[in-house]
């Protein structure tokens, strides 16, 4: 296929995706939950919390993990990637919030757990941390803005309150990040026991912060892709390695919770859940050793398969804990509508348009000052590689 | 005084009287496909289900420490001193979690309304506190639902086991259940036959929400610490070069 054919093809697609989710969206606004959705008393949650608000919290998570990495450890060869990472982070959390609005019930009351408090809550503490967090991602991503209209006093302004700014958006993505975790603590009897652990928070937040490197990993190729810009590489490559390790620390406290709780037996069980916990599991555990490897680390398409066979692994404990690790004590099966369906799919091409959009008008990829690199290293020129894989 | 409801199932004849005046109470409908339907919706907040020759009763068991009212992020749902687990429905933006919560399965939603409120009993809350009686209470010729105080009625409940052990199933449901409900059911067979979940946990939920959630502040001071000390330490080394002049 030629660029162009290539071209209107994802136009057209994004198109008909916007189009049936306008219809969709009518449907779900005039005739309400039921006549748009699957769900039921037994089955309040579906897909919109599972998929559009979990997972799109969580993908979002590259902003917190490299606003840390870069601003607070100082880590200055991940600078390249920040701000696209922060872009993603800004247009997830609006993108999660534009979610939520089809699912609540009365969405035009999104704002009461602002003035009505219940700080015993999870939710109610996601929600201030959500909020909160949002518009520090504002302020973070601000300087693109500013710097594009050549607002210097006010882009300086901005510079010297950024660390407090910081700080703040770590700690409460920390917070929250976590707390999508306990959401799920208050059913001990209700979710099935290969996902139901005291630990869901830890879990949820190493997860998060895997997925974070994952994204910003999978935008980098991405925009490498779509504006013809020189991959960053050594860096890719970096955070290669770091993700490995996170998984495989996130994996090894995943299996020493099943171990310890005695869950594990719980597989000889009939049912589909032993799959999905297996499903879940292969898609973390076989990029892991991808990235372990070197020959992988050396291969960009390698890295991007296995960014985004961990990506699926990640969505899929999500939804997991939220949606198919439910269902056996609910009574019912429950499958998302088209409706459902549609307005997810939007959701991701609606952010998938927004980045690109985005990046384009503002600077984004600011021009760094690394090595040029070839697009796609020759596998046979190992020593090259590997040069590149050790130079900073 | 905490109030309670017993509902007594050996003593029931599944007339579903309980049901229409409960239905009336609410205003809501109430015919023979309604008196069939044998779950909760939001159209029906109590219903008796039938298990062969014996029946059982479903409503909200209004917890002690209900899970519902502390996952609730705009504390929409409360549980009162007198006993009642109520429903404010001008504060609920409809996000489910006290549905996903319910160990019982109880609170329901408008799901066709265009602006939906969820649905459950709340022990007739308009009387109970005042020392007035559920309507289902009143509605039920058998004394098998009876309201009344909950360590009373407990007292009750165990003085009708000890009375006719072989007629009773030992235990009250609702006594220790999710550490304790201010509904509480005798029944002739183990409950499991007659639809109660008896495998929820004996201590109260919202503790172990609770468990992680209290550890907030906490994060949010060593969290700030620990990133400022990091930030220092790892810019440090830069200014140090700067002043020297090595940079």
């Amino acid at each position: 296929m030629t660029n162009a054919l290539r071209s209107y093809f994802w136009r057209g697609l994004f198109a008909v995706i916007m189009v049936v989710a306008a219809y969709a969206t009518f449907v779900r606004f005039y005739y309400g939950l039921g006549a748009s959705t699957n769900l039921s008393d037994q089955f309040p949650w579906g897909i919109w919390v599972g998929f559009d608000v979990l997972c799109g919290v969580g993908l979002a998570a590259g902003g917190f993990t490299l606003a840390a990495i870069v601003h607070i450890f100082n880590l200055k060869s991940y600078h390249a990637v920040v701000r696209p990472a922060i872009l993603t982070a800004f247009l997830g959390y609006l993108l999660v919030t534009v979610a939520l609005m089809f699912d609540l019930g009365r969405p035009y009351r999104v704002w009461h757990p602002l003035i009505m408090w219940n700080p015993r809550s999870v939710m109610f503490e996601v929600g201030w941390c959500v909020t909160l967090y949002t518009s520090v991602l504002f302020l973070e991503f601000l300087p693109m803005v500013l710097e594009k209209l050549g607002l210097v006093k006010a882009h300086r302004i901005l510079k010297n309150v950024m660390l407090p700014i910081i700080i703040l958006g770590v700690i409460l993505s920390t917070l929250h990040q976590s707390s999508l975790g306990s959401v799920f603590l208050i059913l001990p009897t209700k979710l099935h026991p290969l996902w139901y652990s005291p630990l869901l928070p830890v879990l949820f937040y190493v997860s998060a912060i895997a997925t974070g490197l994952a994204m910003t990993i999978f935008e980098s190729w991405h925009s490498a892709k779509a504006f013809g810009r020189q991959l960053e590489f050594p860096l890719v490559q970096r955070m290669t390695r770091v993700l490995a390790v996170v998984i495989a620390v996130y994996l090894t406290m995943r299996f020493l919770d099943l171990y310890h709780r005695g869950a594990l037996a719980t597989l000889n069980n009939p049912g589909w859940e032993r799959w999905l916990f297996g499903l879940e599991i292969v898609l973390m555990g076989v990029p892991m050793l991808m990235f372990f490897r070197e020959r992988t680390r050396e291969n960009p398409q390698a890295i991007y398969v296995g960014t985004v066979l961990f990506l699926l692994g990640f969505v899929t404990h999500r939804l997991n804990v939220s949606v198919t690790g439910l269902e056996a004590s609910s009574g019912v099966h429950y499958v998302p509508k088209w409706t459902e369906i549609s307005v997810t799919l939007a959701m991701v091409a609606f952010g998938f348009f927004v980045f690109r959009t985005a990046a384009h008008y503002l600077p984004v990829f600011e021009a760094e000052e690394h090595e040029p690199v070839p697009e796609v290293p020759v596998l046979e020129d190992r020593a090259y590689a590997h040069s590149l894989a050790r130079g900073d | 005084m905490s109030k309670a409801i017993l509902y007594d199932s050996t003593l029931c004849v599944g007339c579903r009287q309980c049901e229409e005046a409960c239905s009336t109470r609410w205003k809501l409908p109430y015919n023979e496909k309604i008196a069939a339907e044998e779950k909760i919706s939001s159209h029906k907040l109590t219903t008796i289900r039938t298990f062969g020759e014996k029946f059982s009763r479903k409503l909200c068991m209004h917890c002690q420490d209900p899970a519902c009212a502390s996952v609730c992020p705009v504390a929409a749902l409360q549980k009162t001193a007198a006993g009642p687990v109520v429903y404010d429905e001008d504060r609920c933006m409809g996000c489910r979690y006290c549905m996903v919560a319910c160990p019982f399965q109880v609170p329901t939603y408008e799901w066709e309304a265009r602006l939906p409120k969820v649905r459950k009993c709340d022990m007739c809350s308009d009387r109970v506190p005042g020392g007035g009686v559920t309507r289902c209470s009143e509605a039920c010729g058998y004394g098998a639902t009876i309201t009344g105080n909950r360590d009373e009625l407990i007292a009750e409940a165990r003085k009708r086991i000890a009375e006719k052990p072989k007629e009773y199933h030992p235990k009250i449901y609702g006594v220790e259940e999710v550490g304790g409900t201010s509904v509480l059911v005798l029944s002739s067979v183990p409950f499991e036959q007659i639809g109660y979940n008896t495998k929820v946990i004996k201590s109260a939920l919202p503790a172990l929400t609770w468990n992680a959630l209290q550890h907030v502040p906490d994060v949010v001071v060593m969290g700030s610490v620990l990133m400022g000390g990091i930030h220092w330490i790892s810019h440090r080394k830069e200014a140090v070069a700067r002043k020297e002049g090595r940079s």
